[in-house]
């Protein structure tokens, strides 16, 4: 690495040379970490080498990464979500549910949803703020109650421990194709949510670094104190990460429910930490005030080739949590590791 | 000595800010009391006091995080009360906090231009900022060539030096230090003193808070010495030499009571070692055989 000497006043300061600049990226050390898990597959399992197994792949990340960038983000911004998994749910049930009991086209209940889904997240945001608590304590509030309201509403209104089929009802094909479509590119079938996926990732992304309300993230995660004394709206920036978090859990329920028409009352428990892996995975630090949308995205995408990596290698998928576990510890070692080299010089 | 006639003929000018009879309640604690001060432009008002005396209650209803409960403040004459640090930034006061208010994993220019970032549409004018940010820091005398860098990795004296400049570039009038030299090494302190007659060479009030007198009759004009929460000195420098104000800031008649109490403690006398003598109690002796049955029965008992 070159060491150039830039003033004489104080000659400890030197220039980083090209490479430490680049590893010095949050992303990085998923990157390497992407690469090394798709080689590992391409020589183990024939089946990840077809191109048409691409969009299936692409898929499986999406419905991690569309979730996964929201709560990077509210990670950089200092702050957990564990009712995030559950959310998904509560969202996908509230439209059905508000759909099939009154009878109303599915579009009323797909923006109750949404409605919905936004006015946890500001709950949550607002709860921390009044009470002042970890928001790991008060997301893992949330995360009980969504859930026991999950299950609850759904015996009530279904009967069951599922949500009705959704599928005779006005306005399910448009919605369905909104939220559920699919189309081909050559050999390869894209679904609808990998393209929501890669452009929030890109919308997400410029906003972090492009943007002002990007520079306030960043700061309220680094140091709130300090960025309170240059006047950042602290608190709203925090509620607004939390609504970011609705809104992704939003999209992605409405998927869920389009795809399958019904929703089970059960589902997504367990997939908050899923999320806040495939962040951590993607660079984010766990104190917050460092990350990348990007890392995340890439994080939701080593998921994604792992899930089906294994099952395509004829492994017994069983191990697929102990890998994940394993995975997670090994990438915040790299990234810990590549982050000093890089700050080092 | 042109900055001291500079500053004599601004004396006749009106302060930018004000304060009378000013004092904060927290419930039955009274933290300030009938404090007056008055800054101007283009001179360094020291507030010096020990601990607990009010200097951080003094810099909070100026900064705007706390509002005063009794008498009044001014800003060019005007009576205001702030609501939050905004609107005292808005009206030319910023303060340069012990912490310094940087986020330390953020990048130089992503701190200097925090909460006043520069847009080019609805996206940061990044070239700009850096470009800014590097003469800025350039005009206070410090070179730092990789604006890229998080502010964590810089020293104090750096990090200080940003503080300070961030609040010159935002078109501060009056800035307050809290403590800058507080947490630095001697050379370091130097350096950042020397940004203060920077600061009030570029026509800035300057408040600056410390509890060491020597830095502040350094570079100070007025002197103003808080004790639990009240002013006791209120002095121009041709009023003071530095015994003086060396004296007053460690109490003053406090002092002399103080050198009476230890006339008597002779310093410089050297003491011989302590010798102890030790009790003439035997340590218990324990007989093996004895200390084997109790092991056996405290076995038996579990």
């Amino acid at each position: 690495m070159t060491t150039v000497t830039t003033t004489p006043a104080d000659d400890r300061v030197v220039t980083r040379s090209a490479l430490s600049l680049i590893l010095a990226r949050p992303e990085v050390g998923a990157l390497i970490g992407a690469f090394a898990i798709a080689a590992l597959f391409f020589a183990v399992a024939p089946a990840f080498r077809s191109v048409g197994n691409i969009g299936t792949i692409l898929y499986g990340s999406s419905t991690i990464g569309i979730m996964a960038v929201a709560v990077a983000l509210l990670m950089i911004g200092g702050e957990f979500d564990l009712s995030a998994g559950v959310a998904v749910t509560t969202s996908g049930l509230m439209a059905a549910h508000t759909s099939w009991y009154f009878g109303l086209n599915v579009w009323v209940g797909v923006l109750a949803a949404l409605l919905l889904s936004l006015s946890i997240g500001a709950f949550n945001g607002y709860l921390l703020h009044v009470t002042g608590l970890p928001s790991f304590l008060v997301t893992l509030g949330t995360f009980f109650v969504l859930q026991g309201v999950n299950l609850a509403m759904t015996r009530i209104i279904a009967g069951g421990v599922s949500s009705n089929s959704l599928s005779e009802i006005d306005g399910f094909d448009s919605a369905r194709a909104v939220f559920a479509s699919s189309f081909d590119i050559g050999p390869v079938t894209i679904k609808i949510p990998v393209v929501y996926w890669i452009l929030l990732t890109i919308v997400v992304s410029l906003l972090l670094l492009r943007t002002r309300y990007g520079n306030w993230i960043f700061a309220v995660g680094g140091d709130s104190a300090a960025a309170r004394a240059v006047g950042v709206p602290v608190v709203v920036t925090k509620i607004a990460l939390f609504m970011g978090v609705g809104f992704a859990a939003w999209l992605l329920g409405m998927h869920l429910l389009f795809e399958y028409n019904t929703v089970q009352s059960g589902q997504g428990v367990g997939n908050e930490f899923i999320y806040i892996i495939a962040a951590v995975i993607g660079g984010c630090l766990l104190t917050g005030g460092y990350g990348s949308v990007v890392g995340a995205s890439v994080g939701a995408l080593i998921f994604g080739m792992t899930q089906l990596g294994i099952t395509y290698a004829g492994w017994n998928p069983d191990w697929f949590k102990t890998f994940l576990g394993v995975m997670l510890i090994a990438s915040v070692l790299v990234n810990m590791y590549v982050k000093r080299k890089a700050e080092g010089k | 000595m042109s900055a001291l006639e500079e500053t004599q003929a601004r004396v006749g000018d009106n302060p930018v800010l004000e304060l009378e009879d000013c004092g904060k309640s927290y419930g039955n604690v009274h933290a300030l009391r009938g404090v007056n001060i008055s800054v101007r432009q283009g001179e360094v008002t020291c507030v010096l006091g020990d601990n607990g005396a009010g200097k951080s209650t003094l810099i909070k209803i100026i900064a705007g995080l706390h509002d005063y409960t009794e008498g009044s403040m001014k800003i060019d004459g005007v009576v205001r009360s702030f609501t939050s640090p905004r609107v005292a930034q808005q009206l030319g006061i910023a303060t340069v906090y012990q912490d310094l208010a940087l986020a330390p994993l953020m990048a130089v220019w992503r701190n200097f231009f925090l909460g006043n970032e520069i847009r080019k549409g609805i996206f940061l004018d990044v070239d700009q900022m850096k470009r800014i940010a590097g003469e800025e820091l350039t005009k206070m005398g410090i070179v730092i060539p990789d604006l890229d860098r998080p502010v964590g990795s810089l020293s104090g004296g750096q990090r200080q030096v940003i503080a300070i400049s961030r609040a010159v570039y935002f078109g501060a009038r009056v800035i307050i230090l809290d403590e800058p030299t507080a947490a630095l090494g001697v050379k370091q302190s130097g350096v950042v003193l020397k940004y203060i007659v920077k600061a009030r060479d570029a026509g800035l009030g300057v408040i600056f808070i410390t509890h060491n007198p020597h830095h502040a009759y350094l570079v100070g004009n007025h002197f103003v010495i808080l004790k639990l929460g009240r002013v006791v000195l209120d002095a121009h420098r041709d009023e003071l030499t530095l015994a003086q104000l060396t004296g007053e800031m460690a109490g003053g008649q406090e002092l002399d009571e103080l050198s009476h109490e230890l006339e008597g403690a002779q310093p410089g006398k050297v003491v011989a070692p302590h010798e102890v003598d030790h009790g003439a109690l035997a340590a218990p002796v324990i007989d093996p055989e004895e200390l084997a049955e109790i092991a056996e029965e405290t076995k038996e008992g579990q």
